[in-house]
């Protein structure tokens, strides 16, 4: 009953944008998307390249408008939401700005809020310490690792708590150990952070080990597929990796990303299919 | 996890007395070569004159360039103290209105569309104009005998690269920095002055480094189409045809000098503004 007594803390109702540039034809990327995502949920959005994910996440974020439907953000539009600043955003690049210290980045969006010096000054530190970067205060970015300077993006975007984390593929320029380890600090904060996360990316162990729900979708147009109820128990840890309800997820994952919609299974969901097998394919279907 | 994963640590600055000495060392060690090259040049330079006899209009030796520096400095005909000064001061007069106009106009064509419209193709068409063909009108409009006239052909020369140079700097943000001050609901005046500027500042000084030699060439053109006889460029034009080239070659000397002084200048500031900068960050040992 007390999740129906909560509202959602993004509600997305039949949501549609279509891209038009100049003489081109217009491009469908998201098309008919509705979810709803509660309070301190981890929800993941997966699909191959070109299916949307990212242009759903920044259409949540109030950076893209939508062409149709509705984005209901803790009970107010989404535009509203923004200017009350009630998102953190973490892109795949960790966008620092060269010319500030760590600290100083963790800083920037208190200083845009307006806050005291002396609480920017006590918030950075904390949440620098949180992504265990307390040693590095006074670098500058270029004195970091791509690893560590993504962990300086997720202390700036949870440096004034906004509502709801949105993040962009934020590992996807990480090589493999690092973006394990770096799963591992996300899950870490989200656990002891209590936000909202909504997570683009396009690897399915990390959609797996990470979510609460993974949202799967096809591409041209942008759809949502199915919605896989990730139940792995918390809190989680390498070990989860080698459980075999995990392996069990990453299956379902993998198949609902083979399925297109109610059409017959085919290659070009997985999106990195030659064209040529990818013609033959179609042939094969039509 | 790790902490010292990364390459922070390692490049963490090292103080103390004996790093300092270290540092020292490796900075002449850096140094020397340039220094090496520079001092045989000199001295090559002065034996091959010597050795083909060539007489002094087609090469003054550098001995000779350097004792008609020091007999001239404050001679009442060819003061080269007083000129390299007034030279100087046209050359700085020239580059702050040139800089500060190209950075006035920097700011309008990035912030409005109809500025750039309007500012751009006079900016590109009077750049277009060969720096000689202003300088009878900058004698006629802001006077034959003030620096004035000087400094406007060198603010003329300074004026585009600056220009052209922060106009990108302030364009050229990264979409994810924008993207991510629109996220936090920043007014436009604040992405200007949280990101743009300090996007733009490398792309200043570039220019500015650019600006300080346009300056004085701006300022030493300016001067052969006469005014005040104590300048470098007519100390040139006077001693060359007196054929008294040992001085001709002491005002280039010194015109030459002006402009290193100028560039290490911006340098400095360049060490101050943007330490964080990869220009400043390699270009030291």
């Amino acid at each position: 009953m007390a999740s129906q007594v909560e509202a959602p803390v993004v509600r997305l109702s039949d949501v549609e944008k279509v891209f038009t540039r100049g003489d081109e034809a217009a491009t469908t990327a998201l098309e008919a998307i509705d979810l709803d995502i509660r309070r301190g949920e981890f929800v993941s959005l997966i699909g191959p390249s070109g299916c949307g994910k990212s242009t759903l996440l920044r259409v949540i974020g109030d950076l893209i408008q939508p062409t149709r439907g509705e984005v209901v953000v803790n009970g107010k539009p989404a535009s509203q939401a923004r200017r009350e600043r009630d998102y953190g955003m973490v892109f795949q690049a960790p966008v620092l700005m060269d010319w500030r210290t760590v600290q100083d980045n963790v800083r920037l969006p208190l200083e845009i809020l307006g806050r005291p010096t002396a609480q920017r000054t006590a918030r950075a530190r904390e949440m620098l310490e949180l992504v265990e970067l307390g040693d590095f205060l006074e670098h500058y970015p270029y004195q970091l690792s791509g690893g560590m300077q993504q962990r300086v993006a997720i202390a700036r975007a949870l440096s004034f708590e906004p509502a709801i984390l949105l993040m962009d593929e934020p590992f996807g320029a990480l090589d493999e150990m690092t973006r394990e380890r770096m799963n591992s600090e996300v899950l870490r904060i989200w656990e002891r952070t209590g936000t909202t996360i909504v997570f683009v990316t396009h690897s399915i162990p990390e959609a797996v080990f990470l979510s609460s729900r993974v949202v799967v979708m096809s591409p041209r147009p942008g759809r949502i597929t199915r919605v896989v109820e990730i139940d792995l128990p918390r809190p989680r840890n390498e070990d989860s990796r080698e459980t075999p309800r995990y392996f069990q997820l990453v299956t379902e994952v993998r198949e609902a990303l083979r399925m297109r919609g109610d059409r017959p299974a085919d290659d070009e969901a997985i999106g990195d299919v030659p064209s040529v097998d990818r013609t033959m394919a179609e042939g094969a279907v039509g | 996890m790790s902490l010292v994963s990364g390459a922070g640590a390692a490049r963490t600055r090292r103080r103390g007395p004996a790093a300092g000495f270290a540092r020292r060392g490796r900075r002449l060690l850096f140094y020397l070569p340039a220094v090496v090259v520079f001092v045989a040049a000199i001295v090559a330079w002065e034996v091959v004159v010597t050795a083909l006899g060539l007489r002094t209009f087609v090469l003054p030796k550098p001995s000779a360039i350097v004792a008609a520096l020091v007999a001239n400095w404050s001679d009442p005909r060819f003061g080269l103290a007083t000129s390299a000064r007034a030279t100087l001061v046209e050359a700085v007069g020239g580059l702050a209105i040139g800089t500060l106009a190209g950075v006035l106009v920097a700011f309008a064509t990035s912030r409005w569309v109809t500025a750039r419209g309007v500012l751009l193709p006079i900016a590109v068409a009077a750049n277009a104009v060969p720096i000689v063909a202003f300088a009878p009108l900058m004698n006629n409009w802001f006077g034959v005998l003030s620096p004035l006239s000087k400094m406007m052909m060198a603010a003329v020369l300074v004026f585009f690269p600056v220009m052209a140079n922060v106009t990108r700097g302030l364009v050229q943000v990264e979409p994810a920095a924008l993207e991510l001050m629109r996220s936090y609901g920043a007014s436009e005046w604040t992405v200007v002055r949280k990101v743009r500027i300090p996007n733009a500042l490398p792309y200043f000084f570039t220019a500015l480094k650019l600006a300080t030699t346009l300056s004085l060439i701006g300022a030493i053109v300016g001067e052969y189409f006469g005014g005040s006889s104590l300048v470098l460029g007519r100390i040139i034009v006077q001693s060359a045809s007196a054929l008294r080239f040992d001085v001709t070659w002491a005002a280039i000397l010194l015109g030459a000098a002006a402009g290193i002084v100028l560039y290490l200048a911006v340098v400095g500031l360049e060490r101050v503004f943007i330490p964080w900068h990869a220009s400043v960050r390699s270009s030291e040992p």
